[in-house]
């Protein structure tokens, strides 16, 4: 499981600040909690060695139980609390029990001991001394409960900071990931916006920070995508322009060569010479077919083709697109009367010429062209009987210049043909397709819209 | 057969389009610029018209042909982009052919913007609807009793309507009556015709009365 930037900046933050206050505040507490015990033991000890050298009186040996209780006494105040031993001897405020037999140990062997004893959850301080009488030893019991409360106090304030401290850690935590995910919420939307296409899309740089560093790679990126961009659209409008050109310069003088060709047509001549003028009038007529293809092709290319839109009659009107080039009565024809759709009806037959074309020289008869009317739509089939298409060839049957079998001899077609039925197809918003009748032969599909429906 | 001004800046075309037509019995004055072809108007019975020109354009030929007269003028173009076919028709030009051009095609335009009279028998004696006369045989249509001057596609588109008073007759069915162009036509020809038709006998063209329109379905002359 990942969590967001947020989240892990929060976390982080969070703790290091904990940390840093615990680090801080464990230690000073520590520390001082030690040196206000030290100095608390210290004055219990100090207070205990000056009693014992004030008081002890010299007198006769061995030390009566009354001597012990006045020794004892000598050394009792407000805070403290004490007994006096001597062999077997002891008398005083505080019970000898409290003592230990570890501190009495210490005691005995000459040493100034002290031992901290809870009793009643209250913290204490017993410190023992040897003193100038022999076999003498006194112990006095302090409560170390002013420091225990200072210390607590301590604690108190080191919490308290400690807390303050992870809040403060968290808000600036918070604020640190806003102004880290601004920018990063500011470079995704750009970014965002560049893939949906808008290269115009640019970052505010702000500061000199690494943010602001890759808000400055990133318009630069942008700038040097934007350039290549602009680069490709012109190298790409050139291209077309280019074909728009040519063809435009390429008709001219097709013009003048087509308007004499067809007088080459008419010399009844068996010579070389007629010969050779009949190639150059039927090619002539080929390559106007194939400039004005181009031409067409290019207005598709460049958004120049616009719809003459007519009401039209389109059975009437693929009966016309049939007669006009002789295939009335080669064809097989199913087109309803009345079907009346809106549409471009040059754009119509150069389709269906197209198509029934196609059909006529690759397919083998019947050919049938069908027309039917559906809801919001008109829907043209051209079928051919031949051997249909293969299945390679389909999905590229529309591209330009595409032979099914590139040894195959140069048709009569300019190789554009299926790709100008389909732009006009799709310029209509309609759709144009190709794919292989089950039983046999190639079938291909024009629909289009028809908004007015049939009439 | 006809007289033909072909006005044509280059000159290959020019040659090759002379020959052609001439082969095909017409006499043609062919010509480089529209100043030249503007003083032969006269002895013409069609121009043939280039739209690019050198000097004064072929728009502006077609306007001063249709103030001069009612010469038909058939555009020829190497450009058939959308706005210059638009523009041309509404300069006045009958009909339009993109260049390049096989000579038959053309030669069928031209007999279509020249034929005379209409389909259907010619009954005897001019008609009258409303203030506007027309008589199918002498081919002279006039309004309130002046004679009103008609280019030859617009006699008979306004001969095609007024044959069928009150039935509604589609673009694509006039441009196969009158301009001869089958189911394959640009409607826009027939719309610029109308237009032009509608100037010179409608007393208010924006509301017409002779000749209407059918959004959706075409023209119909009347009912008045």
């Amino acid at each position: 499981m990942t969590f967001g930037l947020r989240t892990r900046l929060v976390v982080a933050f969070a703790l290091v600040g904990v940390l840093a206050a615990m680090a801080v505040a464990g230690g000073m507490y520590l520390k001082a909690r030690s040196v206000i015990l030290q100095q608390a033991q210290d004055a219990a000890v100090l207070a205990l060695t000056d009693g014992v050298n004030g008081i002890v009186p010299v007198g006769a040996l061995p030390l009566t139980a009354r001597q012990l209780e006045q020794i004892a006494s000598g050394l009792s105040d407000r805070d403290d609390s004490a007994v006096a031993v001597y062999g077997d001897l002891s008398a005083g405020g505080l019970p000898l029990s409290v003592v230990t037999p570890e501190l009495r140990e210490a005691v005995r062997g000459g040493h100034v001991a002290w031992q901290r004893v809870s009793a009643g959850g209250v913290t204490q301080l017993v410190s023992g001394t040897r003193t100038a009488v022999p076999g003498l030893e006194v112990y006095a019991l302090r409560s170390l409960e002013p420091a225990a409360a200072s210390i607590s106090a301590l604690a108190t304030i080191a919490w308290l900071y400690g807390a303050a401290a992870l809040v403060v850690a968290f808000a600036l935590a918070l604020l640190a990931a806003r102004s880290v995910l601004r920018p990063v919420r500011e470079l995704d939307d750009a970014a965002r916006r560049m893939g949906s296409g808008d290269l115009e899309s640019r970052l505010d740089v702000r500061g000199a920070d690494e943010l602001a560093g890759l808000a400055v790679t990133f318009n630069h990126t942008a700038d040097a995508l934007g350039r290549h961009v602009d680069d490709l659209r012109r190298m790409e409008a050139d291209a077309r322009r280019f074909v728009a050109d040519v063809s435009h310069e390429l008709r001219t003088p097709l013009a003048a060569m087509t308007a004499v060709a067809d007088v080459l047509d008419e010399e009844d001549l068996t010579t070389d010479g007629a010969q050779a003028a009949r190639i150059v009038g039927q090619e002539t007529r080929n390559l106007t077919r194939l400039v004005n293809d181009l031409m067409e092709i290019s207005r598709f290319d460049s958004g120049a083709a616009a719809l003459v839109l007519d009401d039209v009659d389109v059975s009437a009107a693929a009966r016309a697109s049939l007669r006009a080039r002789g295939w009335l009565d080669s064809v097989e024809t199913d087109l309803p009367t009345g079907v009346v759709a809106r549409l471009d009806p040059r754009r119509l037959d150069v389709v269906l010429a197209n198509l029934v074309g196609n059909a006529v020289r690759h397919g083998d008869s019947p050919v049938t062209v069908a027309l039917r009317a559906e809801p919001g739509w008109i829907v043209v089939t051209v079928a051919d009987r031949g051997p249909g298409l293969p299945p390679e060839v389909l999905p590229q049957v529309f591209d330009r210049f595409y032979k099914a079998d590139s040894a195959r001899a140069r048709s009569t077609g300019s190789g554009l043909g299926l790709a100008i039925a389909r732009e006009n197809a799709r310029l209509h918003g309609g759709t144009l397709v190709a794919e292989n009748r089950p039983d046999g032969g190639a079938l291909f599909t024009l629909r289009l819209p028809n908004a007015g429906g049939d009439r | 057969m006809s007289r033909v001004l072909l006005i044509e800046d280059d000159h290959a075309v020019r040659d090759g389009l002379r020959l052609a037509l001439t082969r095909q019995g017409h006499v043609v004055d062919a010509v480089e610029t529209g100043e030249e072809g503007l003083e032969r108007l006269a002895s013409s019975e069609v121009l043939v018209l280039d739209l690019m020109l050198p000097g004064i354009d072929g728009f502006e030929v077609c306007r001063r042909v249709r103030a001069a007269g009612d010469l038909p003028i058939i555009m020829l173009t190497a450009r058939d982009d959308d706005m210059d076919v638009v523009a041309g028709l509404e300069a006045g030009a009958d009909d339009y052919v993109v260049k390049p051009v096989r000579p038959r095609v053309l030669e069928a335009r031209i007999r279509a913007v020249l034929r005379r009279g209409a389909a259907g028998e010619a009954r005897s004696g001019p008609e009258r609807h409303g203030a506007l006369t027309i008589d199918r045989v002498g081919l002279v249509v006039s309004k309130d009793g002046t004679p009103v001057a008609l280019a030859p596609t617009e006699l008979r588109l306004l001969l095609e309507l007024s044959g069928t008073p009150g039935r509604v007759l589609s673009r694509q069915q006039l441009l196969e009556s009158v301009w001869d162009h089958g189911y394959l036509g640009d409607s826009r020809i027939v719309d610029a015709c109308v237009q032009r038709l509608r100037s010179k006998i409608e007393d208010d063209s924006a509301a017409p009365v002779y000749v209407q329109t059918l959004r959706g379905f075409g023209y119909r002359f009347g009912p008045l």
